[in-house]
This record gives structure tokens, C-alpha cells and sequence, in this order.
């Protein structure tokens, strides 16, 4: 359990701003920090690594006390037990893919564990090359499994998938689910993909100007509508016919494109590039298994 | 036959300068590259004096304060037994304030040109500042330590102002490269003036020839 209760004055080129959060997180849970930029979200990261202060609160995880303003209590970043993936990775240059890895391990820890872990994310046969001649994708691949060699209880990832296309998105939304689930990790991400957090997240926090305004599972969170029956998707209008009085849209779901024929006047208040939540009620799906869980 | 005295002088005090530096530097930059204290500014200052300011202007100030009839160089003289003026020693601690700059720019602004997620993802893996520093942060500034090193070494090659004020011109002590070819000039030895300046010439365009090629990455595809 994560107990977040902080307050800091943030100043940035577009002014000042407090960032008040008061967050319950619940162990082994997959949360997602969404927002406008400027929200305050990678100083909420910054704080929860201990890289940066907050002006007053508390921060206790599994009922240690990581910061603590009136016991005088603010654990350096070393002292923490997380993983953080930064927006630019941050792999270290003079160093090959394992020796970054190796860099990562406490001492007298298990060597193995780096073996393991460039298996998990297929990196064996590039371990002995250098960041810089890597592809985004790995890079990411090295920097996610850079921050569990120390099998850190929480894991925040700013932003992960944001440099990267959609293939190799998904690719990667796979690994981390899996080292989510296989390492027992909390994990809190940043991001600004709604079908990425629909996918992969229990819950939505949504930030705006440092406070939270919205809490709740993704569903909850970007669909206005409740819709019942429970079978929907969060996609992206990505082309609109229009024909007669109806209008075809297509839709990008994921890496799928499907067309949905709405009227006048849905489509008429939809341009090109608006997300969108696609559902049905009083409707059948069949389900038919296509391949093993991982 | 050439006196090789001047020239081995000239580089024994570059060695000795450039690798006390080095140290000296290594430290100072980390400070400036990475504090917030409010006399940075002043500090920043003092390193870059040495720039602008004459070479005689500090030669005179150092041959002031180290003169054994003054307060502070009495007080070496007796406790430490060091007598800085017209001594090798002496031309060491003028030289390590005279190429202080060039040493210590390089490395701060190599720091400084580091993503700081470098140094954070450091700390956050648990790593020690000192740690980072030797392990993440040095080695990744090598083009900068290496021009550092180079720059500190070929000005004090190239120094002559503060060597003449407070070394003077003392046969394998003080009368280094630079002094040297002065005084065969004015004894109009220009044979013997043009044999020194020949080799500095020569040895620093090599020097700097050589940081260009590294830092340029001409000479990889040869290492590798």
C-alpha cells in the first residue's frame, strides 16, 4: 500500500503552481498518472523517486515512512526501493546492454537474476552492444530491465511508449504487463495514450494544474457515457465518409481498423483524429480463443 | 649543441602541472557544474580571471605574497620549508592558477552538457554520488577530459609572463623554454632561439593535432 500525501510549490516558465495530491494506491496495482503537460505528473515521479523535495507531506509505503516533513524524515533516492524508466531511457553510453544491467545489481545479489531478465525482454543477443546502436525499442526493452534488477517494489514508467510506433507499442505494452505481473509490482505509469492506459491499467488519475481531478478505472474515466452491457473499445477516428444521411467512420482499435456506420448527427460532430469509445448493447460477441495466455 | 636544459624543464613543469590539475579540477568542476550555492558566481569568477587577466599582473601579485620578506612567504619559509619565489615549486603553483580555467571549463561544461537523467537513474539504481561520478559521469566526459588535459598542458607550455616575474631565469630551475628563447634573442643567439621555438612549435601542433583527430573520431577505426 501507497500512501502519497504531499504538498509542493512548482515553479515553471508558465508560473507558479502547487502540486497537493492525496493518493491511496494499492499494492500490485497497475495505475496510470494522466494529464495535460504541465500537470505536475513527472514531479509527482520526481518526489516519488526522491529527486526532488516536497515542501510539506508524507509518503509512506508498506508503512515505512519515506518521507515524513514533520519527523524530518526524506529517504535519498539510493535508499528507495523503486524503478524508474525515464522519458529518455537515461541507459548509460560507456556501457554495453549487460554491463548496464550489471551496474544495477546490489552487491553479494544474485548474478543470475541479469540473465533472467535480458531473456525476459529477448535482449541476449544484443547484450554485449552499446545503447547508442540500438533501436528505440530495445532501448526501452534495456532501460525496463535495468530498473527490476534490483526488484524494486514499485516501478514508474514516464511516458514509456511515447517515442515508439504503434507495433512496436504494443510489442512492449506485453513486457510490461508481464514483468508487472511476474515481479509482483506496483507499477505507475505517465501517459497520454488512451487505449494504451484502457489496455493495460486498473486505475486512471487524472491531473490538472497539480491537483487530481478524476479517479477511477479507465472506463470510467474517458467514457462520459455509461454504457451498460460493458463491451466497448477506445479507438480512434482516423477517416469519416459521409453518404446520404449516414456516415462511415473508420476506426483504429488498437492495430485493428473497423468501420462503423453512425447518423447525421454523431458524425457530423466527429473530425478526423477524435478518440472516440466504440460500444454496443443488446448485442451477442462471439469469443472465440486464438492463442494461450503468456 | 643545443642546451636541452630549457626544453626538459619547459615539459617536466607541464607534466607536473597538467596532473595536479587534473586532480585539483576534477572536484571543482563537479561543484560548479552541479551547485545552486549563491558565491558559484564568485568562484566561477576567480577560475576565469586567469583569462583576461595579464600574466604579469598575477606574476606580480604571487612574487608579492610569496616574497620571503612578506608575512605569508616568511611563514612557508619557516613551517614548510617552501620558498616559492625564483624556485621550481614556485613556477608550479603560478602554473596551476595560470591554467586553471583551461582544465577546469572543459570538465564542468562536459558535466553540464550530460542529460541529467544520467546522474538521477544513477541514484536511483542506488549508486553513490562518487560512485556516479567515477562510474557514469567521468566516463562518459572522456573528449572533455582529454581536451582539459591537452589545453592545461600546452598553455603551460606556452606560459612566459608569470614565469618571468616571479621565476626569473635560474638554469634548470626557472628558466624555462619560453624564457629562454627571450634571453637568446636579446643576446642575439637567433640560431640558438629559433632551435626552441622550433620544438615548441612543433610539439604542440602534434599535441593538438592529436586531441583533434581523437575528439573528431579520426583515429577510431583504428583502435576498434
Amino acid at each position: 500500500m501507497i500512501h502519497i500525501d504531499i504538498h509542493k510549490q512548482l515553479t515553471s516558465s508558465i508560473g507558479s503552481m502547487s502540486l497537493d495530491l492525496d493518493l491511496h494506491i494499492k499494492k500490485g496495482d497497475f495505475v496510470t498518472i494522466y494529464g495535460k503537460s504541465g500537470a505536475g505528473k513527472t514531479s509527482t515521479f520526481r518526489i516519488l523517486a526522491g529527486l526532488m523535495s516536497p515542501d510539506e507531506g508524507k509518503i509512506i509505503v508498506d508503512d515505512k515512512a519515506w518521507v515524513d516533513t514533520t519527523a524530518d524524515i526524506n529517504l535519498s533516492p539510493q535508499k528507495r526501493s523503486i524503478g524508474l524508466v525515464f522519458q529518455d531511457y537515461a541507459l548509460f553510453p560507456n556501457m554495453t546492454v549487460r554491463e548496464n544491467l550489471e551496474f544495477a545489481l546490489m552487491r553479494d545479489a544474485d548474478i543470475t537474476i541479469i540473465d533472467d531478465l535480458l531473456e525476459l525482454v529477448e535482449l541476449e543477443g544484443l547484450q554485449d552492444r552499446r545503447p547508442a546502436t540500438l533501436s528505440g525499442g530495445q532501448q526501452q526493452r534495456v532501460a525496463l530491465a535495468r530498473a527490476l534488477v534490483q526488484k524494486p517494489q514499485i516501478l514508474l514508467l514516464d511516458e514509456p511508449l511515447s517515442a515508439l510506433d504503434i507495433e512496436m507499442r504494443q510489442k512492449l505494452q506485453e513486457y510490461i504487463l508481464k514483468v508487472h505481473k511476474e515481479f509482483h509490482l506496483t507499477t505507475i505509469m505517465i501517459s497520454h495514450d488512451i487505449s494504451e492506459i484502457v489496455r493495460m491499467t486498473d486505475q486512471v488519475i487524472q491531473l490538472e494544474e497539480g491537483k487530481v481531478i478524476k479517479k477511477g478505472n479507465p472506463a470510467e474515466i474517458f467514457a462520459n457515457i455509461q454504457v451498460g452491457g460493458k463491451f466497448q473499445f477506445t479507438g480512434q477516428v482516423v477517416n469519416i465518409v459521409q453518404q446520404d444521411f449516414l456516415f462511415i467512420l473508420t476506426i483504429l482499435i488498437g492495430k485493428d481498423l473497423v468501420k462503423v456506420v453512425v447518423d447525421e448527427s454523431e458524425g457530423s460532430s466527429l473530425v478526423i483524429g477524435d478518440k472516440v469509445v466504440v460500444a454496443s448493447k443488446a448485442y451477442n460477441p462471439i469469443v472465440k480463443k486464438i492463442g494461450e495466455a503468456l | 649543441m643545443m642546451d636541452w636544459g630549457p626544453i626538459i624543464l619547459t615539459f617536466r613543469l607541464a607534466i607536473i602541472t597538467t596532473l595536479l590539475l587534473f586532480v585539483i579540477s576534477i572536484p571543482l568542476a563537479y561543484w560548479l557544474a552541479y551547485s545552486r550555492s549563491r558565491i558559484k558566481p564568485v568562484i566561477e569568477t576567480l577560475v576565469s580571471m586567469p583569462l583576461v587577466l595579464p600574466p604579469t599582473v598575477l606574476g606580480f601579485y604571487l612574487l608579492i605574497a610569496f616574497s620571503p620578506s612578506g608575512g605569508l612567504g616568511q611563514w612557508l619559509n619557516e613551517w614548510l620549508g617552501l620558498q616559492l619565489v625564483f624556485s621550481f615549486e614556485g613556477l608550479v603553483f603560478a602554473s596551476l592558477i595560470y591554467s586553471l580555467p583551461f582544465m577546469v571549463h572543459p570538465i564542468q561544461s562536459g558535466l553540464t552538457n550530460l542529460p541529467g537523467s544520467l546522474m538521477e537513474a544513477s541514484y536511483v539504481l542506488g549508486k553513490s554520488k562518487m560512485n556516479t561520478l567515477f562510474k557514469v559521469l567521468l566516463p562518459n566526459i572522456k573528449p572533455s577530459l582529454l581536451t582539459g588535459i591537452v589545453l592545461a598542458f600546452a598553455h603551460t607550455i606556452g606560459e612566459f609572463g608569470v614565469v618571468l616575474m616571479i621565476g626569473g631565469s635560474i638554469p634548470d630551475e626557472t628558466r624555462v623554454a619560453s624564457i629562454a628563447i627571450y634571453d637568446e634573442v636579446e643576446a642575439l643567439n637567433y640560431s640558438s632561439a629559433n632551435a626552441y621555438s622550433l620544438v615548441l612549435f612543433v610539439v604542440t601542433f602534434i599535441i593538438l593535432l592529436l586531441v583533434y583527430l581523437i575528439n573528431g573520431g579520426y583515429l577510431k577505426r583504428y583502435w576498434r
